[in-house]
């Protein structure tokens, strides 16, 4: 990789004065973009190829003619382009006018507003009067069927989303329909874009607010969203996400890019499974039996009365969850071990089918529904059960020894399961048969509520951070774990962060040795062996 | 005397033979001396028409005028793969009617000039690509393009000279842009008629993906004489620049409208008032649009002045675009005649640019309120300012078509302009 850079021929040019060397066949729009230079553009988009039709990004290069698209122009050795000239600025002003002659200027009522890039540029370099008296024409909205919905007269016509299918999702459900000032965006037949597995990112990459979402529409303003860097939980893809939180609620996952997972875009399968993350019945305070009743306790006197009562000699063993977070399953894992290394189990959901984007072939909808599989079996934990993630569990249900369950919910067993172990523990979040016989109930945060990392199907550590708050006392289990361990050990170093907890694990997982949370930053990092899957 | 009106002056070298209907057939085209061009063209070779066409000067008769030779030349020398002659027939700007009537009168003419393009620039597939509205013409062609295959001038082993050259006659769909020539291509392609970005120009990535010439249909029609003559031959009319004939398709406030094929460099005022028999009785000359609609309006001073070559055209303030002489009298509304000329492209962008797909419809609306004396006078300087934001700002050049008329017209008819909007302000007053 180092070798290909350094042979790569490379062209330098100026750009509003200052020199710039970008690898040959960049375009003036991206050398821009490298050195921090934002070029208005809507037709333009990363992941798709560039028909250089909305006309914003002309930008003066001395020598040429006209303004030049700079989102289909080759940068070249000794090219000056001014972005800021005179002509240059006063072109994207009167493109930019063109816009609004026929834009509603709904923005009170559009979901797009605060995120919408015809109001930035026009805030940024518009006219301050429009000119315009004539009438509007009006398309009015239209059901593109699937989470799908238009606004006709909002579409800056960019095409991204008529790309997006034809390119990247291969399903060309989306086409412009007849011309000029009365071409609009189109379906081909009544169900639209219905069934289609990938098709919300249209609404994502529209720059306006043309299409939007039936989940999201009319639900908050954008401005009254927090944006939390994530990673999606719905399959062992692990897209990286962001949570659009308001109201300590997630109210919508919008995929944010990473060239090597998911480029720019998630799955509507990933991004339509978020409501379970604003579950209200909780469990909300640690509790522990006392002659078959539950007393409601803190988390101090909860691991302290643990601690004592956890003294059986035989192993113990432990069913643990792929959608809890590395740090969580390598403090269950560390703990097991200091009681004597028993069996750690995962139960884990698998779908018929992967679901491929077939413009990005890194990108699918993976069979493992879950995001830390990887995870779990990296620490040695043992996959067990069926595709729907139910049974497996046959030999731990009347285990005598001691008996933990993290986050699993064992929502496929009868009442009997722990009943007869000396001790049964569980970590979960919400009320759920697996808390049925519990000696203890620890309550645990969901990922959306903690920092962390999962291990995606690559093998690719990806951090995570927390979202919203947690409901209560739940904590993450790596928190209670660890606390549990230094009381059983006696002493010993405590750890605060979440950090702190990863470089914990690491030490008994070598694939993760010599990573740490600085190295895998916002993008993630390989683990350093791949491993195989046991069986595969 | 049968083609509607023909006039001494004419000289018939590609119009010879119009309104004879046996001209259509290959026996009748034949008795003309038609098809001895090809026939040379395989003996000269592929270089030597190529520099004989050169030295002709001949200019591209779809509106441009660049050198055709010239054009050829850009093409590979070296064959990678399939290489594409595209014969643009997609007239469809407003006021020209010439390749319609080559398309009717002598198409085994076009036939031949088609041929020998794409012998010269190796091309073993031409696409004939017919404006969609052109029903009797595309039929004409069609059959002429027949029978050519069953007498053996198109098809394999042409003249037993072992050269294989196809012809296919295309029908559009009805659009004007499809006579821009990359949206051509998409057409033919089967996709929307969209201009493309250049470059890559057509000459290196066109048709199918391939190298591809488009000329015009006039232009490959005046090839078999120019090949058959020499080029000095073909330099006897018109200019130095702006050698040969030209169709001139007159058309509005004259007594004979139609195709005349003149040498050009011929003088604007000797068409209007001989050739084309003057105005009508009591009329006078207001305005004159040289090339289409396209082209900047002329005042009837200029349109007196000027010569009709493409240098001549250009210092009277237009271009000769296409030579599609519309003339107005002073009976003649000129914010009508704009506003018609602007909604026709309104009607016709094909909407991929901004400044073009709502540049075109605001000039238009504007337009109106001002013919329905609801104007006021900055409107007249939004007008202008509009126009400035279209020009240069596209991938095609159809939004600086709109542009223009409303440009010049303001220009040299603000007098039109003010007498609508006035008027307005006074029946508002009342």
């Amino acid at each position: 990789m180092a070798d290909s850079k350094a042979t790569q021929e490379t062209v330098t040019l100026t750009i509003d004065g200052q020199e710039v060397t970008v690898p040959k066949g960049t375009t003036i729009l991206q050398a821009a973009e490298s050195m921090g230079t934002r070029v208005p553009h809507y037709c333009y988009h990363p992941g798709l190829t560039a028909p250089a039709q909305c006309r914003l990004c002309l930008v003066e290069v001395q020598g040429a003619p006209k303004l030049q698209a700079s989102c289909v122009t080759a940068a070249q050795d000794g090219q000056v382009v001014l972005t800021e000239s005179e002509q240059a600025t006063e072109m994207r002003q009167g493109v930019l006018e063109f816009y609004l002659a026929n834009h509603p200027l709904d923005c009170p009522i559009c979901d797009q507003s605060g995120e919408c890039k015809l109001q930035d540029y026009v805030h940024a370099e518009g006219r301050k009067h429009g000119r315009s008296r004539e009438p509007k024409r009006v398309f009015g909205r239209d059901d593109f069927g699937g989470d799908i919905l238009f606004y006709g007269d909002r579409c800056v016509m960019c095409t991204r989303c008529v790309r997006f299918m034809e390119e990247k999702a291969q399903d060309p459900r989306l086409t412009v329909v007849e011309r000029g000032n009365r071409s609009i965006i189109d379906t081909f037949f009544e169900d639209g874009v219905e069934g289609s597995p990938y098709a919300g990112n249209i609404v994502d990459i529209c720059p306006v607010g043309a299409l939007v979402s039936k989940d999201f529409l009319h639900k908050a303003r954008a401005w009254d969203l927090d944006h939390t860097p994530s990673i999606c939980p719905n399959c062992s893809q692990g897209c990286n996400i962001d949570l659009h939180v308001r109201d300590n609620r997630v109210q919508r996952i919008k995929p944010r890019a990473n060239l090597s997972v998911n480029e720019y875009w998630m799955c509507d399968y990933g991004r339509h499974r978020y409501e379970w993350m604003n579950r209200e019945d909780r469990l909300e305070a640690p509790a522990y039996k006392v002659g078959g009743e539950y007393v409601i306790t803190d988390w101090s006197s909860v691991l302290d009365e643990l601690a004592e009562r956890l003294d059986d000699p035989r192993p113990a063993l432990a069913v643990a969850s792929p959608f809890a977070s590395t740090e969580e399953l390598g403090a269950l894992r560390r703990l097991v071990d200091h009681l004597g290394g028993g069996r750690i189990v995962y139960r884990m959901p698998r779908a018929d089918e992967e679901i491929p984007l077939p413009g990005f072939s890194d990108l699918a909808r993976r069979r493992d529904l879950a995001p830390n599989g990887k995870g779990a079996e990296i620490l040695g934990m043992e996959r067990v059960g069926d595709d729907e993630g139910r049974g497996g569990l046959e030999d731990f249900s009347g285990h005598t020894g001691t008996l933990i369950v993290l986050g699993d919910e064992l929502a496929d067993l009868d009442q009997g399961f722990g009943e007869q172990a000396s001790l049964y523990m569980y970590l979960g979040a919400h009320p759920s048969p697996a808390a049925r016989q519990a000696d203890f109930l620890l309550p645990r945060c969901t990922f959306a509520e903690q920092e962390g990392t999962f291990i995606n199907h690559q093998g690719r550590v990806q951090r995570f951070w927390p979202g919203i708050q947690a409901t209560g006392a739940a904590q993450p289990a790596w928190i209670a774990l660890a606390a549990l361990q230094l009381r059983l050990e006696g002493g010993g170093r405590g750890i605060s962060t979440a950090a702190e907890a990863f470089l914990q694990v690491a030490e008994v997982a070598p694939e993760l040795q010599g990573l740490s949370y600085q190295t895998i930053g916002t993008r993630g990092a390989l683990v350093n062996e791949p491993v195989a899957l046991p069986g595969s | 005397m049968a083609y509607p009106y023909t006039h001494e002056k004419e000289v018939r070298v590609l119009s010879r033979g119009w309104g004879d209907p046996r001209t259509r057939t290959l026996e009748g085209w034949k008795a003309l001396g038609g098809y001895q061009a090809l026939g040379k063209a395989f003996e000269m070779g592929r270089e030597k028409v190529i520099e004989e066409v050169k030295a002709s000067g001949l200019r591209g008769r779809g509106g441009a005028g660049f050198p055709t030779g010239v054009k050829w030349s850009f093409m590979p020398k070296e064959k990678k793969g399939p290489h594409y002659l595209l014969c643009n027939a997609d007239e469809s700007e407003p006021g020209t009617f010439k390749d319609r009537e080559h398309l009717r009168w002598s198409p085994h003419q076009l036939i031949e000039g088609c041929l020998i393009g794409a012998y010269a620039i190796q091309a073993e597939h031409v696409y004939i690509y017919c404006r969609g509205e052109f029903f009797e013409a595309t039929q004409v062609m069609a059959r002429a393009v027949e029978e050519a295959y069953e007498a053996g001038y198109v098809g394999e082993d042409i003249l037993g000279t072992g050269h294989r050259i196809d012809i296919t006659v295309f029908a559009g769909a009805g659009a004007y842009i499809c006579g821009e020539e990359t949206a051509l291509m998409n057409s033919l392609e089967g996709r929307r008629g969209l201009p493309r970005v250049k470059p890559p120009f057509p000459a290196a990535v066109g048709a199918f993906g391939k190298p591809t010439t488009i000329n015009n249909v006039e232009t490959l029609s005046a090839v078999p004489h120019i090949v058959e003559h020499g080029g000095e031959w073909y330099r006897q009319w018109g200019t130095e620049k702006s050698p040969g004939t030209k169709l001139f398709c007159v058309s509005g406030h004259v007594r004979r409208p139609g195709n005349y094929e003149l040498p050009l460099g011929f003088p604007m005022k000797e068409l209007i008032y001989d050739v084309c028999g003057g105005l009508r009785e009591g009329r006078s000359l207001k305005a004159v649009i040289p090339g289409g609609s396209s082209v900047p309006i002329m005042s009837a001073e200029e349109a007196e002045a000027c010569s009709l070559d493409y240098e001549g055209v250009v210092e009277c303030g237009s271009m000769l675009g296409c030579a599609s002489v519309i003339v107005m009298d002073d009976s003649t509304n000129i914010v009508k005649q704009v506003r018609r000329m602007v909604d026709f492209y309104a009607h016709e962008s094909c909407g991929q640019c901004t400044p073009c797909r709502e540049g075109t419809q605001w000039l238009s609306r504007i337009l109106v309120r001002i013919e329905n004396g609801r104007g006021r006078e900055d409107d007249l300087d939004t007008l202008l300012e509009l126009g400035d934001q279209m020009t240069g700002t596209t991938i095609c050049v159809l939004s600086d078509s709109a542009a223009a008329p409303v440009a010049s017209s303001i220009e040299k008819f603000r007098d039109d302009y003010l007498a609508l909007i006035r008027r307005g302000e006074k029946v508002g007053a009342a």
